[in-house]
């Protein structure tokens, strides 16, 4: 997926390689990268099952505009990957429906 | 009844034969030229600005498609990278044994090498036959689009547009 | 001067206001500037003066250094939420709320793609032409590996190449309408590889269980019908969708600015005078968010409106100005003309007009 040489950009600047883990799994990206390109270049397409109907969804904008690829970033949900940068150690996991629920002092 | 490339994306015979880029069989049997196969009215002009021996007109009104006055040109070949729209070739049918050369704009990777067998494709990409690579040339001036010169036989002179390698 | 947008249109009127002493500042919302500049990696059309040869990330970067150089402030991961009255803005930088006073104010916000619902365009690996080109030249990563196109005006021809370029195959291009949107250079370039035109079709429906496996298309009829039975399957895993532009310009209704709906431009767009001016003194438009064009008269918009508000500023002097603005305009007809150029110019013509036409 990753493309090695470009034939008008050369070869892409990357920060250093970091692991992290998408749904437990460890898998491998680069640092700064949005979260989102790190799991296509391993494969991951599918980002969130939505509320209602549990169907998948995943990136479509890539700039951070339709939300389409949000998922739970460390314990927070609705984090637009597409944009969000890779940190080592990060845990990814697919968001279904709205994610958890972070509110506290609930009725 | 052919259609034309507002429906294919590629010219046809007859639009080709209206083009005023194109040079005669003559004056591509005397050696290297230029073949501007630019026939829509964009604004645009690179390829006069880049021409040293008026062999290609523009004009005034910068959407006019370029003419080339094919005795003037002397296939130095400044014109081929610089055209945004990579519709220019270079061809030369004044080599021995029924061949011909064209020199092609080709900016993927992998590059081919020197003496490679390639698969020319027409405008449609479709496949015509075999070609070898005779040069490849990449410099700096050229800013990245690289261009490969294919030897191949003279009839597929004015069809060959592209090349597709076999690895 | 603030400037809601960091792509061509903002940055060359930045440039040009700075150079006269202007104070500039210049937000956008992303977390590097250019817009879609930096994406584009084909040479420019057009003539010298229009940077013609060169590279879109080329003239990205060439903008920015003379930002730099000028002190223009370029603050990046800012929206701007709302313009007010009298010049108020409030910008919100990262996670705090800044309240800003401004002389004036430029919009060029840029556009947002369109989109056409189809059974299975929720599916993964259905995407936007613009998140193609993000993938491929800002990250350096393929799509997909076989892509459907759907759309085949300037982006939809010019991201298939990218597409190619990137090490993708490219099954198709298909358009609704039944000829080729955009420069036929363009699509020759991609027909020589072999990647057939479908004229008169639409895409039918994208299919997979949880991501595209392959899509479907369908011949219309003159109405815009499908015709049943000419339905064709291509074994894709991306379908992209480059189906037109629509200008962004919310921030300009706030104002209540005069807006006029122009399709030829995209849909809604501001009036404006040959200043780039709206009908609200000191706030101007430039770039797609007046109307979708190109990037070159988006940076001859941008030189414009950056003249125009060093001029009403005070830093530079009218003749001098209008002596400008003629170069600029001058060099915008080149562009505006031509089968493609000549229907733009004559809407932007009107947007003129309609600030006339304004008690």
């Amino acid at each position: 997926m990753r493309i090695e040489e470009h034939p008008i950009l050369g070869v892409f600047e990357k920060g250093p390689k970091v692991h992290f883990t998408f749904d437990g799994k460890t898998m491998e990206g680069f640092t700064g990268e949005p979260i989102a390109i790190a799991l296509r270049s391993n494969g991951v397409l599918i980002h969130r099952y939505t509320a209602k109907r549990n169907e998948p969804r995943g990136m479509f904008c890539a700039i951070g505009r339709c939300t389409d690829c949000i998922m739970v970033v460390d314990g927070m949900p609705n984090i637009r990957t597409c944009i969000e940068p890779l940190k080592e150690g990060m845990a990814v996991e697919t968001q279904h429906g709205n994610g958890p629920d972070l509110s506290r002092g609930k009725p | 009844m052919a259609a034309d490339s507002t429906k294919t994306g590629f010219l046809s015979q007859k639009e080709l034969k209206d083009g005023k880029g194109i040079p005669s069989e003559t004056r591509r049997r005397k050696g290297a030229v230029a073949v501007l196969e630019c026939l829509e009215d964009i604004p645009c002009n690179p390829c006069e600005s880049s021409c040293k021996y008026d062999a290609i007109t523009v004009g005034e009104d910068i959407t006019t498609p370029p003419v080339l006055t094919e005795d003037n040109c002397v296939g130095c070949r400044s014109c081929l990278p610089i055209c945004p729209g990579q519709a220019i070739f270079i061809v030369d049918e004044s080599l021995p044994d029924n061949m011909a050369a064209i020199e092609m704009p080709y900016e993927y990777r992998p590059l081919p090498e020197k003496g490679e067998t390639v698969i020319a494709l027409d405008r449609a990409g479709q496949k015509i036959g075999e070609a070898v690579i005779t040069a490849i040339k990449q410099t700096k001036k050229m800013d990245q689009t690289a261009t490969v010169i294919v030897e191949l036989p003279r009839e597929w002179s004015m069809t060959a547009r592209a090349i597709r390698l076999k690895r | 001067m603030v400037c809601a947008g960091a792509g061509p249109a903002g940055l060359a009127a930045a440039v040009e206001a700075a150079k006269y002493g202007v104070e500039v500042v210049v937000y956008d919302e992303n977390d590097r500037p250019g817009g879609q500049l930096f994406k584009q990696i084909h040479k420019f059309f057009g003539s010298r003066e229009h940077r013609a040869m060169e590279r879109g990330f080329d003239i990205g970067n060439s903008f920015l250094s003379e930002a730099r150089e000028l002190s223009v402030e370029v603050s990046l991961n800012s929206v701007v939420l709302g313009i007010y009255e009298n010049g108020a803005l409030n910008v919100m930088i990262r996670d705090r709320i800044e309240h800003v006073k401004a002389q004036c104010t430029l919009v060029a916000t840029g556009a947002s793609e369109n989109m056409i619902p189809f059974p299975g365009w929720t599916l993964p690996g259905v995407i936007g032409a613009g998140a193609a080109q993000t993938m491929a030249n800002i990250h350096g990563i393929r799509p997909g590996k076989d892509i459907l196109m759907v759309g085949s005006g300037n982006v939809g021809v010019i991201v298939s190449y990218q597409m190619l370029q990137a090490g993708c195959q490219v099954a198709a291009v298909i358009d609704a309408a039944p000829e080729i949107g955009g420069y036929a250079v363009h699509a020759a370039k991609i027909a020589r590889t072999g990647v057939p035109f479908f004229m008169s079709h639409t895409i039918k429906e994208a299919h997979g269980k949880d991501r595209v496996e392959s899509a479907s298309i369908i011949e219309v009829d003159e109405d815009w019908k499908p015709i049943p039975g000419t339905e064709k399957q291509f074994d894709v895993d991306t379908v992209c969708i480059a189906v037109g532009l629509n200008p962004m310009n919310q921030l300009l209704r706030m104002t209540g600015c005069k807006i006029v709906d122009s399709p030829v431009l995209g849909g809604k767009v501001p009036s404006h005078n040959l200043n780039q001016e709206t009908s609200v003194k000191g706030v101007y438009v430039a770039g797609d968010a007046s109307g979708i064009e190109e990037a070159s008269t988006a940076i001859i918009e941008g030189r414009i409106a950056g003249l125009a508000i060093a001029c009403r500023l005070g830093y530079l002097d009218e003749p001098e100005f209008l002596k400008q603005r003629e170069v600029q305009l001058k060099s915008m007809v080149g562009l505006r003309s031509g089968s493609h150029g000549e229907t733009r110019g004559k809407a932007k013509q009107y947007l003129n007009d309609t600030m006339r036409m304004q008690a």
